[in-house]
């Protein structure tokens, strides 16, 4: 009995620790794997002018997917600049694990490396942890990926709210993303009665369905049905959906990402209820994933700022070459890496950067091209950012239409 | 007629629970250890069945053969390289290179078949609907949820029947019981813990392809939550035991599906677990676990 009890206390205090472990994004065991762009021979002569780029993001474990979306991406980039003449680009990404300690040791060791500029890190919480160090080394960041508030803001507390002067983001924050989504859901006419569901435990998800809920109580969008899961129950949606169609919603909003997603749609069907879906950028990639019958995403509505199968010259020569190279189609992730590499490109020759400058002088050039510039890129034409580092670009209204998306406006 | 669907979907659920949960409990009962890699087995069996159909356009049934007979091997080789040094190395050292061993998978997964999602083909949805449906269409059981039940209960009968009758079966209870004396009565204790190892890892890779056919969603990280619930439902079933095993999934599925739809599908999860420290501290054995005394 003891020897019994011994051995069954001992696996259940594993099991929660197994689950804290899934609970912080899986964390792989892996430890810093690091990438490096090899530098293009210096053949332009003394001209040539080297910028050390380096990021982290997580290239092992379960958010995997986004950090290698955003380091491919930034190494095409990369390749195409150094390319070209004048400005030139080292890169150097490293591996977080999706994880905030983590990040933190390899962005010391990108600091070490010599860094001058920053891709911040690709996802929020690390992000968080980095744009601190960021912040008080005085190296200017730019995130591709990290979408959440926290990210930018320096003090949430203090009343009006300060913000990281060095820390810009290329893609929306959160609370963006879900008040558009209620104003154009309004807008258009889509629906009056909504349902949510969303993921309880991911900041992105909880951002968006926070603001979405109090821009459609402003508007006037009834909010029928309101559910949850997380990563521990993202399987079965049997409830999420029969509590939607019993409360007669013609719209559900979904704040995810397309895995969880893609269940949805295929669980809705076999319940036999046909609403009308709307979803945001992480949306973005259901039609490209492998196996996916694309049948069941037929009228889904999403808010994106990419879109991989756009006809603009630009976008598919990225979608061609990542494709050839990496053997997927880009998701937005590494079209907003893409973006941040040539925005410093564009930033760095403005400024005139050099290449003995320090990262703290880098990083007041940098600042004072940000506040000021405007760019076109793959995810959105015009861009600019506030002093608050939060980016103004206008989010495309897509519907998937015979397995394609199609621009609504 | 709510509830009687929230019942299905609960039952559905389990069923994945139970199957996974029948090769936690068979290796658990014989080799006296908990195989965590188990869940990521699984996985590897999925993957090889998505591979083999998808990318290869095998007929199904011939797919799955081939996942059971990889996820076998599987079994095998990490029994003999991971565990097998370590047969007289206390628990702890076992559990921990169990755990090493599941992330070593899901990496290893991770580099051969990348991060990318994929979707499992849905060769189990017969038909237009894809199920059963009752009462002009209220009520609707989905045939993998059917097929599901039935592997089941076919594994379990099957696993009661080979370790209760055939020679490998005797073996096997007698390495359960004592491995030093069952060496001693000339059981080769070694073959009998692999062959045990062999047939967790077959039952894997059954697991998977179900797993993947009801939730087809297919990442590296597939197994290792199901597999975690599964453990949870082995325990509270009774962990080494069989029948429990069963029982412990299926009333898993059916309390997590009515606690989300009918007190909160934020806490459904802590209900479960709620659930579970509960019964075990009611009967520290799990429902059909028998109670052990040990001699002194």
């Amino acid at each position: 009995m003891k020897k019994f009890s011994k051995t069954l206390a001992l696996a259940l205090a594993l099991v929660l620790c197994v689950g804290l472990l899934a609970a912080c994004g899986e964390t792989g065991t892996q430890g810093g794997q690091q990438t490096q762009t090899p530098e293009t021979p210096d053949d332009e002569g003394a001209a040539a002018v080297v910028i050390k780029i380096g990021g982290t993001g997580p290239l092992t474990g379960g958010a995997a997917i986004y950090g290698n979306a955003v380091k491919n991406a930034a190494e095409i980039a990369v390749e195409e600049i150094n390319a070209l003449d004048g400005i030139h680009f080292e890169l150097k990404f490293e591996d977080d694990q999706h994880d905030a300690e983590k990040a933190v040791n390899a962005y010391n060791t990108l600091k070490d490396w010599g860094m001058q500029i920053s891709l911040g890190s690709v996802t929020s919480k690390p992000c968080e942890a980095t744009s601190a160090e960021t912040y008080a080394d005085r190296i200017f960041a730019l995130t591709p990926s990290a979408s959440s508030t926290a990210v930018i803001e320096l003090d949430a507390t203090a009343d009006p709210i300060t913000y990281k002067d060095n820390q810009f983001q290329m893609c929306f924050t959160d609370p963006n993303q879900g008040s558009a989504s209620a104003q154009y859901i309004f807008d258009k006419g889509l629906a009056s009665k909504v349902a949510v569901i969303w993921k309880n435990d991911d900041v992105y998800s909880q951002g968006i369905y926070n603001t979405f809920v109090t821009r459609a109580a402003e508007l006037g969008l009834e909010v029928v049905s309101d559910t949850t899961f997380n990563d521990d129950n993202a399987a079965d949606f049997s409830v999420q959906i029969a509590d939607a169609q019993s409360k007669g919603a013609e719209l559900v909003f979904l704040p995810m990402y397309y895995e969880p997603a893609a269940l949805i749609f295929n669980q809705a069907k076999a319940a036999g209820y046909a609403p009308a879906w709307f979803g945001v950028d992480g949306m973005d990639g259901i039609l490209t994933l492998e196996g996916f019958d694309t049948a069941l995403a037929e009228g889904v509505y999403l808010l994106t700022p990419f879109n991989a199968d756009s006809t603009d010259a630009r976008t598919v020569a990225f979608v061609e070459k990542y494709q050839a190279r990496y053997g997927d189609i880009p998701n937005q992730f590494a079209a907003d890496a893409y973006d941040c590499v040539y925005a410093y490109y564009q930033a760095c020759t403005a400024a005139g950067v050099t290449a003995d400058m320090s990262a703290e002088a880098v990083c007041e050039a940098m600042i004072e091209q940000f506040t000021t510039m405007s760019y076109d890129g793959l995810t959105g034409d015009g861009m600019t950012w506030d002093v608050t580092g939060a980016v103004t670009k206008s989010p495309k209204g897509m519907v998937i239409q015979n397995g394609a998306y199609v621009g609504l406006d | 007629m709510n509830f009687l669907n929230f019942l299905i979907s609960g039952v559905s659920l389990g069923s994945v629970y139970a199957i996974i949960a029948l090769g936690y409990t068979m290796v658990y009962g014989i080799a006296k250890m908990l195989n965590f890699a188990h869940g990521d087995v699984i996985m590897v069996g999925a993957y090889v069945c998505f591979f083999a159909i998808s990318r290869y356009s095998l007929p199904p049934l011939l797919g799955v053969l081939l996942a059971v007979l990889l996820c076998t091997v599987l079994g095998i080789v990490i029994e003999k390289l991971a565990y097998k040094p370590l047969r007289a190395a206390p628990s702890l050292a076992v559990l921990i290179t169990a755990i090493g061993v599941s992330y070593f998978l899901q990496n290893a997964a991770q580099l051969l078949w990348t991060s990318n999602p994929k979707v499992f083909p849905s060769f189990l949805d017969f038909g237009e609907t894809g199920g059963i449906e009752l009462f002009g269409g209220q009520l609707r059981v989905s045939y993998i949820t059917i097929v599901t039940i039935a592997a089941c209960v076919v594994i379990m009968l099957a696993l009661t029947a080979f370790t209760g009758n055939t020679k490998m079966g005797k073996a096997m209870r007698a390495c359960s019981e004592d491995k030093g004396a069952a060496q001693l009565m000339g059981i080769n204790v070694n073959t009998t813990i692999s062959v045990t190892f062999a047939i967790g890892s077959g039952l894997a890779a059954i697991a998977g392809v179900l797993l993947c056919s009801a939730y087809p969603t297919l990442v590296p990280t597939t197994g290792s939550m199901p597999g975690i619930k599964a453990f949870t439902a082995a325990v509270f079933g009774g962990i080494g035991s069989i029948p429990g095993a069963f029982l412990g999934g299926l009333l898993l599925g059916v309390i997590e599906i009515l606690a989300k739809a009918y007190i909160s599908t934020q806490l459904s999860d802590a209900i479960v677990f709620a659930v579970l420290i509960v019964v075990l501290l009611i009967k520290p054995t799990g429902l059909l676990g028998k109670p052990v005394n040990e001699k002194v």
